[in-house]
C-alpha cells in the first residue's frame, strides 16, 4: 500500500488530519532539506511536500518565488532532489509527494522520471501545470512505478472538472483554497467551507487544502473542514529569514510543531 | 480551408495544448466556447471589421519595394504594410479582437504582457477605445529600451507594471500577467498577444492575424495574378508570420520562412533561437520548442529586439516546422540592424527592429529565388520606438557605418526536421 493512503487510512481511524508542510527541495541548501524533513516527521508533520524549484514558477507567489531561485542558484535540479528523497528515506517513512512544474519532469522524459521517483520512495507527485486532459501519459508511468499523481481542484472548477480530477486524483485530492497564487493571506475564503462541501459531494477521497494558510488560528479552522492541510509558504518565509543560520532547523520544527498542535 | 489544426484540446499535433493551473482551466473553457460563439456571430464579426477598418485603417496596403527590388536584382520585394496599422503593428488586429471578445463575456478589466511594447499599446488603445480598465505588464530591461511605448501606453490610460523577475523581458512579463489572470479571472480577460499560451489562445490569435494572409493573398493574385514564391516574417512568439503563413497553408507551392532572432550568434547562447538550439517543452501553457537547459530550466534569451527575445515559440510554427511546411532561420543582431537601415534608407520606412530580421534575410534569400520571382514579407511594424535604441547602438552616427553585416550565424537553410 502507497504510504500515502495509509497515512490517510490510519489518521481517519484515529479522527486525525493530516499536517502537510510544504518547502522548496534546496533552500537554503539540499543538507538542510534533509534535516528539515527528518525534524518535521519529529515533529508531527503527517506528508510532506517537496518543491523542485523552477525557473517560471507562475502558480507561486513571491516567497516561493524567491525560494525556488534560491535553490537554482544553489544548482538544485530534479534529479538531485530525488537524490535527496532517497537520503530522506533512510531514516524517515515519512509520505513525500514531489510537487514539479512539468517542464523538468518532461526534460527528465516522464518514463525515467517516474521509475527514479518510485525507486527512490516517492509516494506522489503534484504537477501544478498538468490537468488531468494532459497528464494520461506520465500518470500512467507514475502508476506502474507506484507513485502516486495528485491533481489539484480549484474553486473555479465546474462540477464536470471536479468530477473527473475526484476520479483520477490518487492519494488525496489538493483543493486550491483561493483564486491566486501560493503565499501567505490575512484569512481564509469564507467560502472555504461550501467549497469543500461541493466537492465531497462527487468524492469520498481525502482532501488536503492548501494555499493562503499560514497560521495556526488558519490551520485549526481548515482542518475542521477537510482531511489535511498544506502550509507553504509561510514556512518558506521562516527558512528565508533564518537563512543558513544556526537554529534554523529547531525554529522551523518548533514552527510545524505548533501548527500541528493546532489542529488539535 | 482544410487544415484541420488545433484539434478540439488544442493540440497541433502533440504540440499545443492546455498545461496551466487547474484554476485557470475552466476559465479556458468559457473564453473557447465565448470564442467560438462570436466566431460564429455575423454581428460579432461586423463589428469587428468596422473597427479594423475604420479605426485601424485596414486593408494594409502591399508595396512593391522597388528600390529593395533593384538592389537585390529581382526577385520582386513585397511589403505587407503592417506598420500602417494604428498604433503602429500588427497587434491592433488582436486586441480589437480579444477585446471585444472580453466586452461579450461581461469583463471590466483587461490585462496584457508586453515585450517590445507593441502589443501593450494597442491593447491599452483598444482598452480605451471600449472603456475597460487595462493593466499591462512589462520586463524592466524592456521598459528601459522601450521607453516611447511606456509613455504611450500611460498616456492611453493604462497602468504599466514593471516586473523584475528573471530576465525583466518578455518571459516574466507572461509570468506576472498569469499570476495576475488567476487572481483575477472572474472580472478580467488576459489578452495575450502572440500566438501561444494555452487553447484557444493559439487559435484566436492565428484567426485574428489571419486578416493580415487573406489581404496578402488576394492583393499579390490581383497585383500579379499569381501567388508568391517565398513569405518572410519575423518569430517572437509568431503571431505576425502566422498570420501571414495561415491563409497560404494549402498553397503547396508558397515556401514560408520564419526569422528568428539569432541575437549574437548561436554559438555565443546569447540569442531566442528556438528551433536551431531548442527543445520540446512547455513554457506558459503550451508544449512547444523552447531554450531550455539539460535539467529542463527556461534559459534567457537575448536578441536587440525586445519583442523576439523569448525563449518559446507558439505551437503551430513548431508543428509547421517538424511537418516541413516551413522553415525557420536566424539573424544575428548585427544584421538585423543593418535591414533596418537598408529599408530605412532605400524604401523610406524605418522598420519594427523584429522585422527589420526579415529584411535582413530577405538580402539572403533573395538571390535563390531569381529574377522571376516574388518575396512578399510582413513589414509587421514601424521603427519609431526603436530609433533611440539604434541610435545609442550605433553611437548616433548613422552616417559612419561602421556596422558591417556579419555572416558568422551560419543559415539552418532547411530545418525541415
Amino acid at each position: 500500500m502507497n504510504r500515502i493512503d495509509r497515512c490517510f487510512r490510519d489518521l481517519r481511524a484515529a479522527r486525525g488530519k493530516a499536517l502537510i508542510p510544504f518547502i522548496t527541495a534546496g533552500d537554503p541548501d539540499l543538507p538542510t532539506t534533509r534535516e528539515l524533513a527528518w525534524a518535521f516527521d519529529e515533529a508531527g508533520a503527517d506528508l510532506l511536500e517537496l518543491g523542485v524549484p523552477f525557473s517560471d514558477p507562475l502558480a507561486d507567489g513571491t516567497t516561493i518565488q524567491r525560494a525556488s531561485q534560491r535553490a537554482l542558484e544553489n544548482g538544485v535540479t530534479l534529479k538531485g532532489v530525488i537524490g535527496l528523497v532517497e537520503q530522506i528515506r533512510a531514516r524517515s517513512p515519512i509520505p513525500i509527494i514531489l510537487m514539479s512544474y512539468v517542464n523538468p519532469i518532461l526534460r527528465m522524459g516522464a518514463r525515467e522520471f517516474a521509475r527514479c521517483a518510485g525507486d527512490a520512495g516517492v509516494d506522489g507527485i503534484i504537477v501544478p501545470d498538468l490537468p488531468p486532459e494532459e497528464a494520461q501519459q506520465l500518470q500512467a508511468y507514475c502508476t506502474a512505478a507506484q507513485v502516486h499523481t495528485i491533481f489539484l481542484a480549484a474553486p473555479t472548477s465546474t462540477e464536470g472538472r471536479l468530477r473527473r480530477i475526484a476520479e483520477v486524483s490518487q492519494g488525496y485530492i489538493y483543493y486550491v483554497a483561493l483564486k491566486g497564487v501560493t503565499g501567505a493571506r490575512e484569512s481564509v475564503q469564507s467560502d472555504l467551507e461550501a467549497s469543500l462541501a461541493r466537492l465531497r459531494r462527487v468524492t469520498d477521497k481525502p482532501i488536503a487544502v492548501g494555499f493562503g494558510i499560514s497560521t495556526a488560528a488558519q490551520v485549526s479552522q481548515v482542518a475542521a473542514l477537510a482531511d489535511g492541510v498544506i502550509v507553504g509558504s509561510a514556512i518558506v518565509d521562516r527558512i528565508e529569514q533564518r537563512g543558513r543560520g544556526p537554529g534554523l532547523v529547531e525554529d522551523v520544527a518548533a514552527f510545524v510543531r505548533a501548527l500541528k498542535q493546532a489542529m488539535g | 480551408m482544410s487544415w484541420p489544426f488545433p484539434d478540439r484540446a488544442g493540440h497541433f499535433g502533440r504540440y499545443g495544448g492546455r498545461y496551466v493551473p487547474e484554476t485557470l482551466m475552466a476559465p479556458l473553457e468559457d473564453l473557447e466556447r465565448a470564442y467560438l460563439e462570436a466566431q460564429q456571430d455575423p454581428a460579432f464579426q461586423t463589428e469587428l471589421t468596422y473597427y479594423l477598418e475604420r479605426y485601424a485603417g485596414r486593408p494594409t496596403p502591399l508595396y512593391l519595394a522597388r528600390r529593395l527590388t533593384e538592389k537585390f536584382g529581382g526577385p520582386k520585394v513585397y511589403l505587407k504594410r503592417e506598420d500602417l496599422c494604428h498604433t503602429g503593428a500588427h497587434k491592433i488586429n488582436n486586441t480589437l479582437g480579444q477585446v471585444l471578445l472580453a466586452r461579450r463575456m461581461g469583463k471590466t478589466r483587461v490585462i496584457a504582457e508586453t515585450g517590445a511594447g507593441q502589443h501593450g499599446v494597442a491593447t491599452a488603445t483598444a482598452a480605451a477605445l471600449f472603456g475597460l480598465e487595462c493593466r499591462v505588464y512589462m520586463g524592466t530591461e524592456d521598459m528601459r529600451r522601450q521607453a516611447l511605448n511606456v509613455f504611450r501606453m500611460r498616456l492611453l490610460g493604462a497602468e504599466v507594471t514593471p516586473v523584475e523577475a528573471g530576465s525583466r523581458t518578455l518571459k516574466d512579463a507572461i509570468n506576472e500577467a498569469m499570476r495576475d489572470w488567476v487572481t483575477h479571472v472572474d472580472h478580467t480577460h488576459y489578452v495575450l498577444g502572440s500566438a501561444l499560451g494555452a487553447h484557444p489562445f493559439p487559435l484566436m490569435v492565428r484567426n485574428f492575424q489571419s486578416v493580415i494572409g487573406r489581404e496578402a493573398r488576394a492583393q499579390i493574385l490581383e497585383a500579379e495574378g499569381r501567388l508568391p514564391d517565398v513569405l518572410l516574417a519575423c518569430v517572437g512568439g509568431g503571431s505576425n508570420a502566422i498570420g501571414l503563413f495561415h491563409p497560404f497553408i494549402e498553397d503547396a507551392g508558397v515556401r514560408m520562412i520564419g526569422v528568428e532572432a539569432g541575437g549574437l550568434g548561436i554559438e555565443s547562447g546569447k540569442h531566442a533561437a528556438r528551433f536551431a538550439a531548442g527543445e520540446p517543452g512547455v513554457l506558459h501553457g503550451t508544449l512547444s520548442y523552447v531554450l531550455q537547459d539539460g535539467d529542463g530550466q527556461i534559459q534567457t534569451t537575448h536578441s536587440v529586439s525586445a519583442g523576439l527575445d523569448y525563449p518559446g515559440v507558439g505551437p503551430e510554427h513548431t508543428y509547421l516546422m517538424e511537418t516541413g511546411r516551413a522553415a525557420y532561420v536566424w539573424v544575428t543582431d548585427e544584421e538585423a540592424l543593418q535591414g533596418f537601415r537598408l529599408l530605412a534608407t532605400l524604401e523610406g520606412i524605418i522598420p519594427a527592429l523584429e522585422c527589420a530580421h526579415a529584411i535582413a534575410y530577405a538580402t539572403r534569400v533573395a538571390s535563390e529565388i531569381g529574377r522571376d520571382g516574388i518575396l512578399l514579407i510582413n513589414l509587421s511594424g514601424r521603427g519609431d520606438k526603436d530609433v533611440d535604441l539604434v541610435s545609442e547602438i550605433m553611437g548616433e552616427a548613422p552616417q559612419q557605418g561602421g556596422m558591417g553585416v556579419r555572416h558568422g550565424g551560419d543559415v539552418i537553410p532547411d530545418v525541415g526536421r
